[in-house]
């Protein structure tokens, strides 16, 4: 198929990938590193479209923005991060009960939808892209990053209405797979250069401590930070 | 078609804790034993090893060690009122499945029951008078007494290689331990782990204020131990992985690190994973199950097998949904509350705190569950209810280790859940937040019970377990003032910054909370209030033996497994001493 040979680049700008997360993924956002990502091996994406890309880069780079403590959530591979889960056997529904009748319950009985996690997130960015273009009039990784903003704020809070979708759920299920993506091993394609890690002071692997209570008591501990990868 | 096999002396349902205690006891005494586990062998050299283990989205995460809810689960609602749903993946509380069971992934507090949570009701009804308690709290004496289980207790202490510091040793009080505890024999095996440094901290406020801290008893051993079994177990490295995830260092306890390693060796035992048991065989005439019914998942062939003995050791859903399923003993009826099978399912309360110190490096990833410091003076019989309105209570643990970065990050509540200002606050205080925890007791209601579910049905076509729970009045009231007690600690530490995190009103079945469920195949003194008798023997079928926190009466202020490993053993001594020279019923009714 002639899509299939589509280069990223060329779709994602397709996509409209205006917005700084997107454009993160080509450009980088130090500019110092432009030309370095531009020849960065192009993704391979096993799952995610075009436009789902699109959309999970400009809200990791929205939830995790490029500043002093990190890159953005899209130079951490968060997005890669989010393919990857959404195409492993957790994504396609794995060990989850799936089973009718369905009915919606009441809320302490926890998620009652026959969705696997990969067509839960499929059926989400549709109805918030959707929301986003009938609000912004044009889908959520268009807008502007105070618009993107303002967008997931009002998602979180109960103020967006999706069509036939619970948008406040969907964001909690959205900012819960973002964050894994930013703070799990570096193994699954997101925190790429354990850059949560050294964010957080977090020294990973090999996590052998016994005797190190008493040593480092009231001290902090101090280690550059290592990954399964490292001992593999 | 259903291919019988030959009878077996003994066969165990389930190689978690009890199951592996079963097997290793029922095979010493000279018995043929098979374990039947649904799950896949668990093999700590290979499946628990370095660095793979070390996995928080894999383990914590995605729950690798818990059990399939494709072919099993059970479905919940908060009142009887309400339509069922099903639990469509684990999450407020985490079974596991596979050899070891939920065992693997435990944290491994280890703990006792106090003397007087054996005789609840009656103490109770001493201490504050004979109507103190209310119609709905379904609460009875347990059918065995503190002193009775006490060299099982210490003999599970010397299975588990525990790490801790005896606070009551044949009576003698001894500063720096638990005071409020029943009297030892003996202290623990190993001593205890180093205290955390928020734990150093809560310690010094607590002993301000005049309880009385000590070292969470640890079921690691903080020392290279070899236990009862001659299995060698490691030293605890500190990983700060314990919960949800199993042991590289063969240092926490499980059936898999400190009895399998034994029974492998063991020519009277045999161990057949992935066979989903669906029934237990039973001559309700002859008061006797005469075997078990189960599919094997590899091959899809339905076999019978005969046994002298059934264990039924399968966690509390599974032990009370095959009691169901099987038509033992009478199923309890919420309308009249008569009936047993499904009686007091107790969960455990627990609520949480966070307090923050910008001025302390606390090294939030270091460290063990034994690392944790614990007051016991808000404990069931530790100190005086008069006036205050529940009964119950429960420890307060200033905790340990245990925060990895997906979940153990910890920011004063209003803070934004994303964005700049989120990242800013979550390094401001990843290294300076210490979270407490109390243990609270669940008393049975008469509202709270487990049954058949009408509509939906596991992988082999059975209905499923039904839950019905909701936290309680007394639990509620219970909790906060467990909170309270709490407070006036954390308060003394000097934290720049608090929060009491008290549970709402409803139960609900995310997020998670606690593994801690309880009853359903209760233990008392007699058929008319019990499922098993003293000895976990069931009433209905003298030859059929229930294991587990399904045969406590209630839930008390203490994490389980202590006392379901005490219980294991003491059921185990009972069947060699007594059962096999005759077989029958052990408590005549």
């Amino acid at each position: 198929m002639a899509d299939d040979t589509i280069p990223r680049r060329d779709f994602l700008t397709g996509a409209g990938a205006a917005g700084a997360g997107a454009a993160a993924l080509t450009a980088g956002v130090p500019s110092a590193k432009a030309a370095e990502s531009a020849n960065a091996p192009v993704e391979t994406w096993l799952v995610l479209t075009a436009d789902e890309v699109a959309f999970f880069s400009a809200i990791a780079d929205t939830m995790i923005p490029a500043d002093a403590l990190s890159p953005s959530g899209t130079d951490c591979g968060v997005p890669v991060f989010i393919d990857r889960q959404l195409a492993s056997a957790w994504g396609a529904g794995a060990k989850m009960y799936r089973a009718g009748p369905f009915h919606i319950g009441a809320p302490e009985q926890g998620y009652q939808l026959p969705l696997t996690p990969r067509d839960y997130f499929a059926a989400g960015v549709e109805a918030a892209n959707a929301w986003s273009r009938k609000t912004y009039g044009k889908s959520l990784d268009r807008l502007s990053p105070e618009q993107r903003a303002e967008a997931l704020t009002a998602m979180e809070g109960g103020k967006a209405e999706f069509a036939d979708f619970d948008a406040r759920a969907f964001f909690q299920r959205l900012l819960a797979i973002t964050m894994e993506g930013f703070f799990s091993d570096p193994i699954y394609g997101g925190n790429r250069g354990k850059a949560s890690w050294r964010m957080l002071g977090f020294p990973g692997l090999p996590a052998t401590y016994a005797g190190k209570t008493e040593e480092y008591r009231g001290k902090r501990y101090v280690a550059e930070p290592q990954s399964i990868a490292d001992f593999s | 078609m259903v291919t019988r096999l030959k009878e077996i002396d003994a066969v165990v349902i389930g190689m978690g804790w009890a199951g592996g205690i079963m097997a290793r006891e029922l095979t010493l005494a000279g018995l043929n034993v098979v374990g039947l586990e649904r799950g896949p062998d668990h093999r700590p050299a290979q499946d628990f090893a370095m660095p793979g283990i070390r996995d928080e989205l894999k383990y914590q995460q995605r729950l690798e060690l818990m059990g399939d809810n494709s072919i099993d689960t059970i479905t919940f609602r908060n009142q009887p009122a309400q339509m069922a749903l099903p639990i469509r993946r684990w999450s407020a509380f985490l079974p596991g499945e596979g050899v070891g069971g939920t065992g693997n992934h435990w944290g491994g507090s280890h703990w006792r029951f106090q003397p007087d949570d054996f005789r609840l009701r009656s103490y109770l009804q001493t201490r504050y008078g004979a109507k103190s308690v209310p119609d709905t709290m379904t609460i009875q004496d347990w059918p065995v007494g503190y002193d009775e289980l006490e060299p099982f207790y210490d003999r599970f202490d010397k299975v588990c290689g525990v790490s801790g510091k005896a606070g009551n040793l044949k009576g003698r009080k001894i500063a720096g331990g638990n005071v409020f505890e029943g009297p030892r024999v003996n202290d623990y095996p190993n001593r205890p782990m180093p205290p955390s440094e928020g734990g150093a901290i809560f310690a010094a406020a607590a002993k301000s204020l005049g309880y009385h801290p000590f070292p969470a008893p640890f079921s690691a051993a903080s020392a290279p131990y070899k236990n009862i079994y001659g299995v060698a177990m490691g030293a605890c490295q500190e990983c700060g992985f314990c919960n949800r995830t199993a042991c590289e260092a063969s240092a926490k306890a499980s059936s898999v690190t400190t009895i399998m390693p034994a029974l492998r060796q063991e020519p009277k035992f045999e161990l057949r994973t992935r066979v989903f048991v669906s029934k237990l065989v039973y001559d309700k005439a002859a008061k006797r199950v005469t075997g078990v019914l189960y599919t094997d998942l590899k091959t899809g062939q339905e076999y019978e097998q005969p046994a002298n003995i059934v264990v039924l050791s399968a966690f509390v859903f599974s032990n009370t949904h095959m009691l169901l399923h099987s038509g033992i003993g009478t199923p309890y009826d919420h309308a009249t509350g008569k009936g047993l099978v499904g009686k007091n399912y107790c969960y455990q309360f627990e609520a949480p705190a966070a307090a923050f110190f910008p001025d302390k490096e606390l090294n939030p990833y270091m460290g063990s569950p034994g690392g944790g410091v614990v007051i016991d003076d808000f404990n069931n019989a530790s100190f005086d209810h008069a006036g205050l309105g529940f009964f119950g209570g429960g420890y307060i643990i200033a905790s340990s280790g245990g925060s990895p970065p997906i979940n153990g990050r910890s920011v004063p509540g209003g803070t934004p859940a994303w964005g700049s200002q989120w990242k800013r606050e979550t390094v401001k205080w990843y290294y300076h937040s210490v979270h407490f925890n109390t243990q609270g007791s669940v008393y049975g209601h008469r509202d709270n019970y487990m049954d058949l579910d009408p509509t939906y049905r596991d992988a082999l076509g059975r209905p499923l377990l039904r839950l019905t729970y909701n936290g309680t009045d007394n639990d509620h009231t219970m909790s906060r003032y467990l909170l309270s007690r709490v407070e006036t600690v954390i308060k003394a530490m000097g934290p720049a910054h608090y929060e009491m995190r008290p549970r709402p009103k409803n139960f609900t079945i995310v997020p998670y909370q606690s593994t801690h469920n309880a009853g359903g195949t209760i233990m008392g003194s007699d058929p008319g209030n019990s499922v098993v008798n003293r000895y976990l023997q069931s009433w209905d079928a003298h030859n059929l033996f229930v294991m587990g926190a399904s045969t406590f009466p209630q839930q008390h202020g203490y994490n389980p497994t202590g006392t379901l490993g005490a219980l294991a053993l003491w059921s185990a001594d009972k069947i060699k001493t007594s059962y096999l020279k005759n077989p029958g019923p052990l408590v005549h009714a």
